[in-house]
Order: C-alpha cells, then structure tokens, then sequence
C-alpha cells in the first residue's frame, strides 16, 4: 500500500516537474529547429523542417561571426579568473584558517562585506579608466576575480580546517619554505574544494551579464551573454535564430552539470547545514 | 584553536615566531591588493560621488540633493517598494516551495534523481537566456502558456504588459530559476537531521503532518536562514533577470533599484545613480543585518 501510494506519487511530481521545468526546454530546442516563418507563430509545435544547421550558421555569422569572438571573449574571462580566483583564494583561506592574528576579525569582515555589499557601479568605472583597465579583457578579470574572492575564501576556509595541521608542520620541519608547503604539500590536499570552485565560478562567470554590460561595453569585448541580449532586439522578428543563440550558450553550463553535478551541489549548498 | 604560538599577548620572542611563521602574512597580498583596489575602494568613492553631481571628468558638491530626489521622485520610490516586493516574495516562495520539493525528494519517491537534476538545472542556465525565453511564453496572446490557459477556457492576464502583474511575473520567472537552490540547500539540511527524532515522534504516534511541523521544520532551520539570507539578498540586488524580461517597465511599473541604478548610469547621471547605489546598500543594511540577527537567536533557542 505505501509503496503503491509513493509510486503513485512521484508519477505525479515527475508529470508536474515536466510540465513546469523540462517543456521550457524543450520549447527552446523546437524553436532553434524551426525556420523563420513558423518560429514567429511561437506555438509548442512540431518543426515542419529541420534547419537547425542553417540557424547556427546564420546565428554564428551574424554581424561579422561575433558569436565566435564572444564565446572567445567569455572562456578568456573565465578560464583567467578562475585560475586566479582558485589560486589568491586558496593562500588567503589557508593563512586565514591556520594563523589566529588580531587581523582574522577584520578579514573574516571584509569576507562577508563583499558577498552582501552591491559594488559601485560608476566609481568603480571611474576608477578602471583611470587604471586604463576600463572596457578591457584585463579589467573585466580582475573584477570577476575581486567580486567573486569572498565566495572561494569561505569554501578553502572550511576546508583548510579539516586537513591535519600535522601534514603541512611535517613539511616544514622539513625545511620546506613557506610557498613550497603550500603548493607542494597544502594545495594538492584541497583538489576537491578546487574543483568545487573551478565549477561554481566558471559557471557564475560565463553567465555574468550586469558586470560586462557596465564594465565591457563595446562589440569588439562582446561575451556571450551580452551578445545574446543584444541579438534581442536585432533578432527581434527571427525567433528561430534568438532561440538558437540561446541553445547554444545553454550547453557549456549543460555540460558542466552533467559532469561535475556532484561538486556543484556541494558548494552551493557549503555553509547550508552548519548551524 | 589549536594552542599556537600565537595567542595571548605579543612578546619579542613571539613577535619572532610571527615574521618567521610558515604561514607568511604575504599570502593575503595579492587577493587584499585586488579586492581592495577594484571593491573596496570604489564604495568608499561612492558615499563621496553619491553627494555630486557628477560627469567622471569633475564634480560638483550638492549635499543629500541626489537622495532628496531618490524621495521626491514617485519613480524613484516605486523602484524601491518593488525591491522590497521583489525579495520578500522571490524569498518567500523559494522558502516555501524549496522546503516542499526538498521533503518529497528526501521521501521513499522514484525518480529522484531525474526529479533533482531537472529542479536543479535552471540553476545554471544563463538569466538573459532565461528571461527571453519567458517573455517568449508569457506573451499575452501568442504566448504559450496563455494559449494553454485558453484551451481549458481560462483568459490567461497579460503577464508583463500588465502593469499590477509585471513585478510578480518576473519574480516566479525568478523562483523558476532560482528553487532548485534552495531544494539543494534543503536536502542538505533534511538529510544532517538525525533518524533518532522521527524514530521519538514515531513512538509518540506522531502524524505524518506533526512529524513535519514539530520536526522538520525546526530542525532544518539553519536551512531556511541560508535560504532566506541568501535569496532575500539577491533578490534586493537583482537586476539581470528585470532587465533581459521588461527593463522596468511597463512605465515604471517593475523597476527595482539595480534597474534604476543602470537608467541613470546610461542617462549620465552618474552622481544619481551612484546614489542609488548607496541607497541599496543602506535598504540591504537595514533589512539583512536585523534579518540575520533573528534567524540566529531563534537558531539558539533550539
């Protein structure tokens, strides 16, 4: 009796879940299928034809393959500063979780500043120009990399304090210098926390569209999100083409979540049960 | 705490210890140059720019007249009432339907991990992607889902062109999105709850609905304060998913202060909108500290 009612349920949620979270989907999918004419309809249909391939070409070489420098533009961003973020977070989470210093409080502070407190948008822009980083690869990183180093401090943090302190002391005993014990010896320990991160962040950062919009404007530092929004209004009578873009950008996430779902999960959800 | 060399009151030979401590203060520098250059600094140049009247190039003093406007100006307050809107009930119903989705997939159900991952993965996907794609659906009549409604002989409303309704539509877009957070963040919660209550309350005859009400929910309450604190400040600083569905509008009727921020950044009212700026910072002052501050001392009630 139970285990008929449970299946009875989860029949139930599965055809609520698919109605209300996998038919928006699918509907992207239909559309990206479909040509111009019946996109327009924007119904839930079948596709009469199948010209998937011709709207990504025709998505891929629109204003002069900008989508190509996008995505070139956006795994430049991420890849640089996940790199920086796993590696500045890294040493700062350890120091912070091994030394107790009368800095610690105003650290630990400025960590939870930074995820509550909104950046200031103009100044911040004032502040690029004058550092000549503003509209540039190099500004955008940096930024990426300062907004989003509070998230990664907490997670090494945390997981700093469970390795045995006995493993770096060790090492140093052995006359290891400072930074061989952190990268020779701490570092390796932290691989799933870095992982954790690498996931987090590089999906947090390719699908950033506020900080590009303010901080990169201009189509030769186009990333993929902003190209998608601006593809809106150009796009604006060939739905086929606007939900192709956006299949496209849909599967670097896509698959991240199929390889990584676990890490995800687990550093989202960091913090949630401590309590 | 380990028993360091380092507590307790400095003296020369701990002072020692310190410069020559393997775990060299230096780590700090090249994360505290750029966080402090690229965040720091510009929140302080804010509550200095906030009172300007600014062009980048000079600025001109003018005291509180920039937040007098923010009050004067009926636009201006409705986009921070619809802050407010927005996160209390983005926040609000992430809680409520999180904690239920969580429950049914923490329960004896199949298909759990087909459930979890499809729950799960709007999480990921990019927000703009997301809000065309729902203003695609909600188009009033050759959106889907009113086409939908009219086959059962419902007159679905005009979900973001009508303007009492735009603000909430865009908000479920948002719960949409943002539940299968709050879902993971629950079964996390539900899963650290020790079997040895239900097995208490099970012996005490409890409901399936008391099991629930006087088990569950106070014991997964470090859960809901990370909901709650998380999804209530994003909501308050949420622009990305307004902008790509009805940019504040129609009229003013769904900007919230992040939008309002970005129409007077593009007006060139930099002074203005680095006021609005400050304004959000003091709304999410004022709201999540105290916020916080009762989510902990019920916590320590338990």
């Amino acid at each position: 009796m139970k285990k008929r009612t449970s299946i009875l349920g989860g029949a139930a949620a599965i055809a609520a879940t698919f109605v209300v979270f996998v038919i928006p989907f699918i509907f992207i999918i239909l559309m990206a299928f479909k040509d111009r004419q019946q996109s327009a309809l924007r119904d839930f249909s079948w596709p009469t034809g199948f010209h998937f391939w011709e709207n990504v070409v025709e998505v891929v070489k629109t204003r002069n393959w900008m989508m190509i420098t996008a995505f070139i533009n956006s795994s430049i961003i991420t890849v640089v500063s996940v790199t920086l973020l796993v590696i500045f977070a890294a040493m700062v989470g350890y120091v912070l979780a091994r030394r107790k210093t009368r800095w610690n409080g105003l650290i630990e502070f400025l960590v939870l500043a930074g995820l509550m407190v909104p950046p200031a948008v103009v100044p911040t822009i004032w502040l690029l120009q004058g550092l000549k980083l503003f509209g540039t690869l190099h500004g955008m990183i940096l930024i990426e990399v300062a907004y989003n180093l509070p998230f990664s401090i907490i997670l090494y943090r945390a997981f700093v304090a469970t390795i045995p302190r006995d493993l770096d002391e060790a090492a140093i005993i052995d006359g290891a210098r400072p930074l061989d014990v952190f990268f020779r010896v701490v570092l390796p320990l932290l691989w799933p926390v870095t992982v954790t991160n690498i996931v987090v962040q590089s999906v947090g950062i390719f699908n950033d569209f506020t900080n590009p919009l303010y901080y990169l404007p201009g189509n030769a530092n186009a990333t993929v999100q902003l190209t998608l929004y601006n593809f809106q209004s150009q796009f604006s009578t060939a739905y086929n083409l606007l939900f192709t873009n956006i299949l496209l950008i849909t599967i670097p996430p896509l698959l991240v979540f199929m390889f990584f779902n676990r890490q995800i999960v687990a550093g989202m959800t960091a913090g949630a049960v401590k309590g | 705490m380990s028993a360091s060399t380092m507590a307790g009151t400095p003296n020369r030979a701990e002072t020692r210890a310190i410069k020559r401590s393997p775990y060299p203060g230096w780590f700090f520098t090249p994360a505290a140059i750029i966080y402090s250059v690229l965040f720091l600094v510009p929140t302080f140049a804010s509550l200095y720019f906030s009172l300007t009247r600014w062009t980048l190039f000079d600025s001109e003093f003018i005291g509180l007249e920039n937040f007098a406007q923010f009050l004067r100006e009926p636009f201006l307050i409705k986009g921070l009432v619809n802050t407010v809107i927005y996160a209390a009930v983005t926040s609000g119903l992430k809680v409520v339907v999180g904690l239920l989705l969580a429950v049914m997939l923490t329960s004896q159900i199949v298909g759990r991990g087909y459930l979890r991952s499809v729950i799960f993965f709007p999480v990921l996907v990019s927000t703009v992607g997301v809000g065309i794609t729902f203003t695609v659906l909600m188009h009033p009549t050759q959106g889907m889902i009113n086409e939908t409604l009219a086959l059962f002989g419902i007159a679905g409303p005009g979900w973001l062109t009508d303007p009492n309704l735009a603000l909430y539509s865009v908000a479920l877009v948002d719960v949409w999105k943002g539940v299968g957070l709050a879902t993971v963040i629950y079964i996390a919660g539900l899963v650290a709850i020790p079997q040895d209550y239900y097995e208490a309350a099970r012996i005490d005859g409890a409901t399936p609905w008391q099991n629930f009400w006087y088990v569950t929910l106070p014991l997964c309450r470090p859960a809901t304060s990370t909901v709650i604190t998380l999804s209530f400040i994003g909501g308050l600083r949420t622009f990305d998913l307004i902008w790509a569905m009805t940019k504040g509008g129609p009229g003013f009727a769904s900007d919230t202060i992040a939008s309002v921020i970005y129409k007077q950044y593009q007006a060139g009212f930099y002074g203005l909108s680095t006021a609005g700026n400050v304004v959000l910072f003091i709304l999410i002052a004022l709201l999540v500290v105290p916020l916080t501050m009762f989510l902990n001392r019920k916590q320590g009630h338990e």
